[in-house]
């Protein structure tokens, strides 16, 4: 039965998630934009917080999870008539996006809950997922000379005897500096191409691994983003994730899995911090006498309320994508498509909305005495990391009129 | 210079426009080259005009005619104050965009209608601004008109099926949009009347919808002003003893030269209300108005002028007309979905097989890009209209959830009926594709209010 409204079931998880992002982040949200690159203490507090939650049961966690299928979770048995599922999937990106209409910069900051987590949950076997529990993991792709082609990276990894050794630079690492490991992305051979691209778990402190320099940033500046250089830097063999082989028929698709997994809880990111400029907005015109009527014709209202109209419209799309992409992945059913839907119509609606609601509210949403200008540079960001918009329309098109990468570049 | 509203006779001019000699002999050239005279008695026997264009022409000329040579007689039935009224569905709480099996069921027959039926003959329907008799045959086979009648008055559904119109509307506006709407009208009324009608009212013209020979109707909320708000109406009833008197004049209604039922917006002390017409009505006349788009559903002006019904033609409350309006809006949503999905099943065959500068265009990433987002923004479409549809069904308050999606798929339909056009640039021009119809069409979502509902 078609139902578009947020899980019954989710909704403690969700009170709770807002209850911290009003109460925890909000307080901490300018300070640690002002004081750039300052470790968020208060974290700590909420990173135990929510380790509690989640051994008490009550939650499935606030942060990044990824979309492996239970082994104790057969799915509906045969014969039994279909039922959909609403599972970790969107609890994550419904607590996103609580914790994002909190603060984006501060979400990412949050310990054990990085992206390179979320690559562990998506691509590691069953032993190094135990062996990585708890392990607060950030992910490191980009490279100088490499951006969105990230088949095209030229940090190496070469094994011997029971190591890998890696070597190259890695940039926009983020929560580089104060995670517990790296999730790197090195290629076994670079003349093999993407097949042979691998990711390997390096731990903090690991020989040869150095932090050479944090970004000063747009937006998001609560959160540290890290240059991180390797040389002949090792580790056990058994930290690559997923299988060694390189399997060229297989090609990308294994490191890319995680990409599915992850761009939906950068769109319900982008969702999250645009709610929150909408909601604010909604107050300060209404104080100003602009009141949205859902019923008038908007050709009949302000321009300012029309504008309000037509954000709000893509924003709830924006939202709905991002819900069906993360229900799909709780379902078992591929979801790369609606993925990149969700991240491109997230992305630019996010960038669009709180843009535009700094000038609605005119100099009161430009100063910094209201959240809103912080808004629309913390948003940018999410139109730009794991996968542009660019991308987003490239990986749509290509699936949809059937175009390889050589076809349609 | 008075404005009547059959005055196409300003061309677009605004007021400060001013004659001078020279345009006054130029108006006056014009007349003579344009005069039918001149038709009959071209040189060399040319007529440029086809004999299709020709119809509309006339029929549009023709202007105010009084309706009700076929009109049948309503049976009055007796009110005892016990209307029908439908339950909502019962939600399972659960996010899914799964149909339940009698709704896929329902979309698979009116899927298939789309493509056999309907899209055969869509161009020639716009063409001719009529609705051919087998179209609507067979919609009323499938059941169309009784989809929104509950079981208990001869209907299909047990419960609230806002989701299964919204559904059905897609998929059949998939084959075309202006023979969609002309096939769903008459559901429009029965739904009204299941919805919000009094026990008399159902009682005595639901049994017409339920049987054979169902009768053309049509909700009529429209009012040919610019910034027309239907809470608003400027059409008004006044009390007379215990009837109403209606004068003022409704637009953008569904055959309207055809219906035999009205449901009209009226203001009644200064409140937006249902008035259930009958067509015979003394001082009810209906002017076609050939639109841009939706040809096919031979869009026309239904001119009301002291028009006198009972009291007990009231349908509803004011709020049942809030309601109403707000259904008919989640309607035209569900019309453009099925529409902007017939641009993008088009258009992907066709820059893949289109070849310039020796590849196909799709190889392109601006016309790869266009194709990419035409789907991003119809699945935006797609899930914001079925929250506001799965609110509605389950009895949930969806003003919201209608009123964003009708700004999206008004602004992001009309995008991708705009694209769909220029992806086939020049060939999208022609009628050698239905790109150019499609986009006639979907610029009616935004501007239409009632006609179908769900």
């Amino acid at each position: 039965m078609i139902n578009l409204e947020a899980p019954q079931k989710f909704r403690p998880l969700v009170g709770q998630a807002h209850q911290v992002a009003m109460n925890l982040l909000r307080p901490n949200s300018r300070t640690y934009d002002r004081s750039e690159h300052d470790y968020p203490r208060e974290l700590d507090m909420l990173a135990a917080m929510v380790d509690g939650l989640s051994a008490s049961g009550a939650t499935s966690g606030a942060g990044a999870s990824g979309v492996r299928r239970e082994a104790d979770d057969p799915g509906p048995a045969p014969g039994t008539e279909w039922s959909t599922r609403n599972g970790s999937n969107l609890a994550s990106v419904l607590s996103i996006m609580e914790m994002c209409w909190g603060d984006v910069g501060l979400l990412l900051s949050m310990p054990r809950q990085g992206l390179g987590n979320s690559a562990i949950a998506s691509v590691a076997d069953d032993e190094q997922a135990e062996r990585f529990r708890g392990v607060w993991a950030s992910m490191a792709i980009t490279e100088p000379g490499c951006g969105s082609d990230s088949a095209n990276i030229s940090t190496t990894a070469r094994l011997d005897g029971d190591d890998y050794v890696i070597d190259g630079e890695k940039i926009y690492v983020t929560a580089g500096e104060r995670c517990d490991a790296v999730v790197v992305w090195a290629t076994l051979d670079k003349l093999l191409g993407r097949a042979a691209i691998k990711s390997f778990v390096v731990p903090k402190g690991t020989p040869g691994m150095t932090v050479t320099r944090l970004e000063h940033k747009l937006g998001i500046r609560s959160s540290d983003t890290a240059a991180i250089t390797f040389t002949d830097c090792r580790v056990p063999k058994r930290n690559l994730l997923g299988s060694p082989e390189v399997d060229t028929n297989e090609g990308f698709a294994g490191a890319m899995a995680t990409f599915d997994n992850t761009r939906p809880l950068v769109a319900a990111m982008a969702v999250g911090c645009a709610r929150a400029s909408l909601e604010l907005t909604r107050e300060l015109l209404e104080e100003a006498g602009v009141v949205v009527d859902y019923d008038r014709p908007v050709q009949t209202q302000t321009a300012a309320a029309a504008t309000y109209l037509q954000l709000e419209s893509d924003w709830e799309a924006a939202y709905l994508l991002t819900l069906r992409a993360a229900w799909l992945a709780d379902n078992g059913t591929p979801n790369s498509l609606e993925a990149s839907m969700a991240k491109a119509k997230a992305g630019r609606v996010g960038s669009d909305v709180t843009l535009r609601c700094v000038e609605l509210a005119g100099s009161v949403g430009y100063s910094e005495n209201e959240l809103l200008e912080k808004w629309a540079r913390d948003s940018k960001i999410l139109d730009i990391f794991e996968g542009t918009q660019q991308i987003q329309q490239l990986i749509v098109a290509r699936r949809l009129l059937g175009l390889s990468s050589a076809q349609l570049k | 210079m008075a404005r009547s509203i059959r005055s196409a006779s300003r061309h677009g001019l605004t007021a400060r426009e001013k004659q001078d000699p020279i345009g006054v002999a130029v108006a006056v050239l014009n007349k003579i080259a344009s005069s039918d005279a001149l038709d009959r008695f071209t040189p060399f026997g040319l007529n440029l005009r086809t004999s299709t264009e020709r119809a509309v022409y006339e029929a549009t000329r023709s202007g105010f005619r009084t309706v009700g040579l076929a009109n049948r007689q309503f049976q009055k039935v007796a009110d005892r104050g016990r209307p029908v009224r439908v339950p909502s569905a019962l939600g399972t709480g659960s996010f899914d965009l799964t149909p339940t099996q009698d709704e896929q069921m329902l979309v698979d027959v009116v899927t298939e209608l789309a493509a056999e039926v309907v899209r055969p003959v869509a161009a020639e329907s716009d063409a001719v601004a009529t609705a051919p008799e087998s179209v609507l045959k067979a919609g009323v086979d499938i059941g169309l008109p009784i989809l929104g009648v509950p079981e208990e008055l001869g209907g299909v559904h047990a419960e609230r099926s806002a989701m299964a119109g919204t559904l059905v509307a897609e998929a059949l506006a998939h084959g075309d949009m202006g023979l969609a709407v002309a096939s769903l009208a008459p559901g429009a009324v029965a739904t009204a009347l299941s919805l919000w009608g009094s026990e008399e009212q159902q009682a005595t013209y639901l049994p017409a919808f339920t049987g054979d020979d169902v009768p053309a109707a049509a909700l009529a909320l429209t009012e040919p002003r610019p910034l027309f708000d239907p809470s608003t109406p400027a059409t008004r009833a006044v009390r007379d003893g215990d009837d109403l008197v209606v004068t003022g004049t409704k637009s953008a209604v569904v055959r309207g030269a055809d219906a035999e039922l009205f449901v009209v917006g009226v203001e009644l002390d200064g409140e937006a209300r249902l008035l259930v017409v009958e067509s015979g009505s003394d001082g009810l006349k209906v002017e076609a108005d050939p639109s841009m788009g939706l040809r096919a559903a031979s869009l026309s002006r239904l001119v009301l002028e002291d028009v006198r019904v009972p009291a007990t033609a009231l349908l509803g409350t004011a709020e049942d007309h809030v309601a109403c309006v707000r259904l008919s809006r989640l309607a035209w949503c569900a019309l453009s979905l099925g529409t902007a999905q017939a641009v993008l099943d088009h258009v992907v065959p066709y820059v893949n097989e289109r070849v310039a500068f020796g590849e196909p265009i799709s190889h392109r990433q601006s016309v790869a890009f266009m194709v990419a987002n035409i789907a991003i923004e119809l699945d935006s479409m797609r899930l914001v209209t079925y929250r506001a549809a799965s609110r509605a069904a389950q009895g949930k308050d969806h003003a919201r959830e209608v009123a964003l999606a009708r700004r999206l798929c008004a602004d992001r339909g009309m995008q991708i009926g705009n694209d769909g056009v220029q992806l086939l640039g020049g060939h999208g021009f022609v009628k050698e594709h239905p790109v150019e119809r499609w986009y006639r069409d979907l610029r009616a979502i935004g501007v239409m209010e009632g006609g179908v509902l769900v």
